[in-house]
């Protein structure tokens, strides 16, 4: 593994027209990372999910991935390098199965080359095992097994989830970026996913970043906290020091009323 | 991957040993249809044999279509113009050097001293097909659902266009008749199994399923690694290869092709096929072809009788409304019916 941090976004700015929506947005995650990204409603963190997964494109700054530079690179080159990602709006392939989403999500990594599959060789058969399995293993691992040949469109919200951090972990990502993950979830399924979550970050090493509006969740889960307001951040250490920090109580709560009226 | 769950080992249900007895299902099911088909070739009239080489190749072309519009979820109708240029490009290539000189003047010298057989012929036909679907696809791509219908509906348009009016080469609105008769029932046969194999092998392999991915969610796709772009244009011309095979090969089925062989109404005709089957299955695709095939002959007496033509037209829009209403995902959805699918995959998740 390189020096180089698994993520390092520098200056990230997103101007739609007239509105800044993430301006001077900076992140780095060394392996191993665990970081919540949180802030008020509209305070840029979606957009800047999209800026660091390549769905939007930066109206300026820089994005590199193991230290190779990313910057404006399509959402399936971001992927490719290492960088998965789960959505706020739960997007499965519906039709498809548990293990099969999962497989899609391995597909350009373990997948034999189009012209193997047309042709139908050798390699395309021990290709398409190699997925199967593998697939087969991270449905293990998300607790999903028995569920493994369900249509993923019917499964409950909370397993939805998991096909999703399955299909994400199928790519074998440095970085996982989670957005929202216990939204719709309840509190068993909530701590399972806590656990699920840290486990994974521990052992195999994979850097998480998690937008969060459970602000026990991301205190409990993450090592370091971004605040993130009016697309600015206000705010970036442990969680201890955003609890405590002026900027952040202000941003969520609102300035006091004396001090607006003096205002 | 470390699995430190309290997980057992991964069970192997038999998985070696069952995909081989899906190819021995195959291999039997092919053997059997052959008997079939030489029976019927022995016993019923010329006509009937057409008729039925006719509906293998409409089969064809319906599950063709269903890998471009079924798996990958794009909307072509384009079908019908790369059916026009495989045609065009196969008559051209087997008509009789003797004949060519006086019916196609405008070809050049080469070419018009050029007669090959029918199966260089239909690889040549394939590839141009292919070559127009990249050409299109790469500019056409970017447009998602009816948009993309329009484009290729307009493509129908140009084609024909061109067909009409390149004299030269293909003697205009009168057409192409008398090619010689090169296909016979076991081709559109082998063209149908061939086919079928291939886009069942693409649908349970990891490309097809990515293809699928793009249908499903084209944004959940790109951000698990799948190019999608890539993707489509590889459907839009694997359904355009097959798609301008199969034009050739009914050419040479009946003998005649005109620039209105293959009008709006087919690529509307296999469109329904697909939708009835259900979008994205193979199954389906083949069963609604044949039934919409053998209707629309049964009723020709009828029409001719009552002098209601267009009747089975009729019909077949009254089949896919009712189809529609009842069914929404046509009648199997994406998938294949549970029996086919474990008797050919030989894996129940597949």
């Amino acid at each position: 593994m390189s020096e180089a941090p698994v993520v390092e976004a520098r200056s990230l700015e997103k101007r739609f027209g007239g509105l800044v929506a993430v301006d001077e947005y900076d992140l780095r995650l060394e392996r191993g990372d665990l970081v919540g990204l949180i802030g008020p409603n509209g305070a840029g963190k979606t957009t800047a999910y999209n800026l660091l997964t390549g769905v939007l494109k930066p109206s300026a700054g820089r994005i590199s991935l193991s230290g190779r530079d990313m910057t404006g690179a399509a959402p399936y080159l971001m992927a490719r390098a290492g960088l998965a990602r789960t959505f706020q709006n739960i997007r499965l392939f519906s039709d498809l199965s548990v293990v099969e989403n999962v497989m899609c999500g391995g597909h350009t990594r373990l997948a034999a080359s189009t012209v193997a599959t047309m042709l139908q060789l050798p390699s395309f058969w021990r290709a398409e095992e190699r997925l199967r399995q593998t697939s087969q293993e991270i449905v293990e691992r998300i607790g999903l097994a028995e569920l493994a040949g369900q249509r993923a469109g019917d499964l409950s919200y909370g397993d939805q989830r998991r096909v999703e951090i399955g299909r994400a972990l199928a790519g074998q990502p440095q970085v996982l970026l989670l957005d929202e993950p216990a939204a719709g979830l309840n509190p068993s399924e909530t701590r399972d996913l806590v656990s699920f979550i840290r486990q994974m970050n521990e052992e195999s090493g994979i850097a998480v970043l998690v937008v969060e509006h459970d602000m026990h969740l991301v205190m409990d889960l993450c090592k370091r906290i971004q605040v993130l307001n009016r697309g600015k951040l206000i705010a970036e250490g442990t969680p201890e020091e955003v609890q405590g920090d002026a900027a952040v109580i202000e941003a969520y709560l609102g300035a006091g009323r004396k001090e607006r009226a003096h205002a | 991957m470390s699995t430190s769950h309290e997980t057992p080992p991964v069970k192997l249900d038999a998985r070696v040993t069952l995909p081989r007895s899906g190819f021995v299902a195959a291999i039997l099911t092919v053997l059997i249809a052959s008997a079939a088909v030489f029976a019927a070739q022995q016993g019923l009239s010329s006509y009937v044999v057409t008729l039925l080489a006719l509906l293998f190749i409409n089969a064809a072309l319906a599950v063709s279509l269903t890998l471009t519009n079924g798996l990958t979820g794009l909307f072509s109708l384009g079908h019908p113009a790369f059916m026009t240029v495989g045609a065009y490009v196969a008559a051209i290539l087997t008509f009789p050097v003797t004949r060519k000189g006086t019916m196609l003047p405008g070809l050049p010298e080469w070419l018009a001293a050029t007669q090959l057989s029918i199966l260089p012929a239909l690889l040549i036909a394939g590839a141009a097909g292919g070559l127009l679907a990249l050409f299109v696809g790469w500019a056409v791509l970017r447009l998602k659902g009816h948009y993309l219908a329009v484009a290729t509906l307009g493509l129908i348009i140009v084609v024909q266009g061109l067909a009409n009016n390149w004299d030269g080469i293909t003697r205009g609105g009168a057409g192409l008749s008398g090619l010689p008769r090169l296909v016979d029932v076991w081709w559109a046969f082998g063209f149908l199994v061939l086919v079928v194999a291939f886009t069942w092998r693409l649908k349970f392999s990891s490309l097809g399923r990515s293809m699928m991915a793009v249908r499903e969610n084209e944004l959940a796709a790109q951000c698990s690694g799948i190019n999608p772009a890539r993707l489509k244009i590889l459907a839009f011309v694997i359904g355009a290869v097959l798609a301008a095979v199969g034009g050739a090969l009914l050419a040479h089925l009946v003998s005649v092709i005109t620039p209105k062989t293959y009008s709006v109404l087919l690529a509307f005709n296999l469109v329904v096929m697909v939708v009835i089957g259900g979008s994205g299955s193979i199954f389906g695709a083949l069963l609604a072809a044949a039934a919409i095939t053998i209707l629309s002959e049964a009723l020709r007496p009828v029409e001719e009788s009552v002098g209601l033509y267009g009747l089975s037209q009729v019909i077949v829009a009254v089949c896919l409304i009712i189809v529609l209403r009842l069914r929404p995902s046509g009648l199997f959805g994406s998938g294949e019916p549970g029996l086919v699918r474990r008797l050919y995959s030989g894996r129940r998740d597949a």
